[in-house]
């Protein structure tokens, strides 16, 4: 269960979305949140959920993998849903005992189930198409004028390296942990939900102690290999900006205004 | 330097806490090109003694010398780890980038290589460990002789002059530990890097140039496998294990045959007792 997590997960590819520049690519990304958030009509929502479409397809990736990307999250999409609908003033349109159903609180539902789902969807178009280490070289990157006040921005960028390196190696221990509990009788499924949250304990101990005996080690193979901090470091892959970076940032830009202007003119 | 001590440690003691010496004493010499095994149970300091290699410890007596220079010299600290690089046991916990070629580019991008270079020495080295078609691949899909060859593939691109091994197989099932013992060996052979192999698999150990057995902070064998091997009565005291067919010579001449003790492998092993058996017949 635990490893249809595909949050951060990258799938290697040549296509043209692949080789953007990882900085463009960030900005890019939050350029299309402004633009599902700034929408307020159906229509202009579409022209931004039409550029995350574009964008999936130029990346060449299976469809399916943007379905797998929003199957964690179904649990959290129902409630946003559901909740939005109840909580908004207008037209009644249906009713049941004390609750009541809205057009507005419709309106807004349906609305919101689409901007969470472009936003994952969106944001799975940067993680899948970008190394963990170029996302974090880039964010780096674009950090560094933090540099002047002393922010470690080095520092978060190989802490981001590191944990995304480690999260499936611990989920893998996880539901190994797991699994040896259960052999001992452990039950997870069955009890209150105070029975059920104590019985995560004699997993979360053994897993916490792993991770830190995996620390000590890594650091200590760190050190091996020569780290000393960000100072005097060199990166293999350099980002470079070409015409196709510069190209899709305005062809973003367009949308971004194109999704303005069709607000402004339905109001 | 030509062919002399590229490590050299004299008079080396080392504890972590006062009173508890893990190793004592220590006068061990390693020459440029040798392979060395180094043997030793649990707890006997093996490890310990690895570490001090390459200045992740310093000696608390003694003083340990890598290439002239010293390990307690903190100024030389990473001209000495760029020259000695270290495998551990645990392949996961070694690997620090999400993409195999990436990993293999850290040493490099630590120590401020121009990126074409680092590109360059990073296919060589993939390439050198058979894990060049990987090299965009995560390394959680790989398996565990993989990885550690990853790991390896790293130390190589920074060209050192020598590796120490520690217990590097001692996770890896036997098809992983076969893989990772023939690109220990190509080390060596094809890049003439001094290899010192912390082990406990005596299989390992056979294929050294040289055998150093510690045993509680002291060496008390040292020599060629054959050598060293053939003191089964003194490895069996310290807890080791002896290669099969070393023991079944040894029991062999309890018995009153005369074979040669220093027999290590099976085709010799083969021929010595159809010797005998063709001797007896006649």
């Amino acid at each position: 269960m635990l490893k249809d997590i595909t949050i951060d997960q990258y799938f290697p590819g040549k296509s043209i979305v692949h080789r953007l520049d990882a900085r463009f690519k960030i900005i890019i990304t939050m350029i299309f949140i402004v633009m599902i958030f700034a929408a307020d009509t159906i229509w202009s929502l579409m022209t931004g959920i039409a550029f995350m479409l574009l964008s999936y397809a130029l990346t060449a990736l299976k469809p399916s993998l943007m379905v797998k990307s929003l199957k964690p999250v179904v649990p959290v999409l129902v409630i946003t849903a559901v909740l939005n609908m109840f909580f908004f003033e207008g037209e009644e349109i249906f009713r049941f005992a004390f609750i009541s159903i809205t057009d507005e609180g419709v309106k807004n539902a349906v609305f919101m189930l689409l901007r969470v789902v472009s936003l994952i969807v969106g944001s799975s178009v940067l993680t899948y198409t970008t190394s963990p280490v170029e996302l974090t070289g880039a964010m780096e990157k674009l950090l560094s004028p933090l540099k002047i006040f002393k922010f470690p921005v080095h520092e978060l960028a190989m802490m981001m390296t590191i944990s995304l390196r480690f999260i499936p190696t611990l989920i893998e221990e996880t539901e190994k942990i797991i699994s040896a509990q259960k052999a001992r009788g452990a039950d997870f499924e069955n009890g209150s939900l105070k029975e059920r949250a104590a019985a995560i304990v004699p997993v979360l101990v053994p897993l916490f102690i792993s991770a830190f005996r995996r620390a000590e080690e890594l650091a200590l193979a760190m050190e091996c290999r020569c780290y000393r901090g960000g100072e005097g470091r060199t990166r293999m892959k350099q980002l470079k900006t070409g015409p196709a970076d510069i190209a899709s940032l305005v062809v973003s830009f367009f949308f971004l205004a194109a999704v303005f202007f069709i607000d402004r003119k339905m109001k | 330097m030509s062919a002399e001590n590229i490590i050299s440690s004299k008079n080396l003691c080392f504890s972590y806490e006062q009173g508890k010496e893990i190793l004592k004493e220590i006068n061990i010499d390693i020459k440029r090109g040798e392979f060395t095994a180094l043997l030793g149970h649990n707890g006997s300091g093996k490890s310990t003694f690895a570490r001090l290699t390459n200045a992740i410890l310093v000696p608390t007596k003694g003083s340990m010398n890598v290439f002239g220079m010293d390990t307690s010299d903190e100024g030389k600290l990473y001209d000495i780890r760029q020259n000695v690089g270290m495998v551990f046991q645990n392949p996961d916990n070694q690997i620090v980038a999400a993409v195999v070629e990436e990993d293999v580019a850290f040493g490099l991008e630590n120590t401020g290589v121009p990126p074409a270079e680092i590109r360059e020495r990073v296919d060589e080295a993939l390439k050198a460990v058979g894990m060049y078609e990987y090299r965009d691949h995560s390394p959680g899909m790989l398996s565990g002789g993989q990885k550690q060859r990853i790991a390896i593939a790293g130390i190589i691109a920074m060209r050192p002059e020598c590796i120490v091994l520690d217990e590097p197989t001692a996770m890896l099932d036997p098809a992983g530990r076969k893989d990772v013992m023939r690109t220990i060996r190509m080390l060596g052979e094809r890049y003439g890097i001094t290899v010192v192999l912390i082990t406990h698999y005596m299989d390992e150990a056979v294929r050294a140039d040289r055998v150093i057995v510690i045993d509680e902070g002291k060496p008390i064998l040292d020599g060629t496998p054959k050598q060293v091997f053939s003191h089964v009565d003194i490895l069996k005291k310290t807890g080791l294990d002896v290669p099969q067919v070393t023991e079944l010579v040894h029991k062999l001449n309890r018995y009153g045959f005369d074979l040669d003790p220093q027999i290590l492998t099976e085709e010799e092993c083969a021929a010595a007792l159809a010797f005998v058996l063709k001797e007896g017949k006649s």
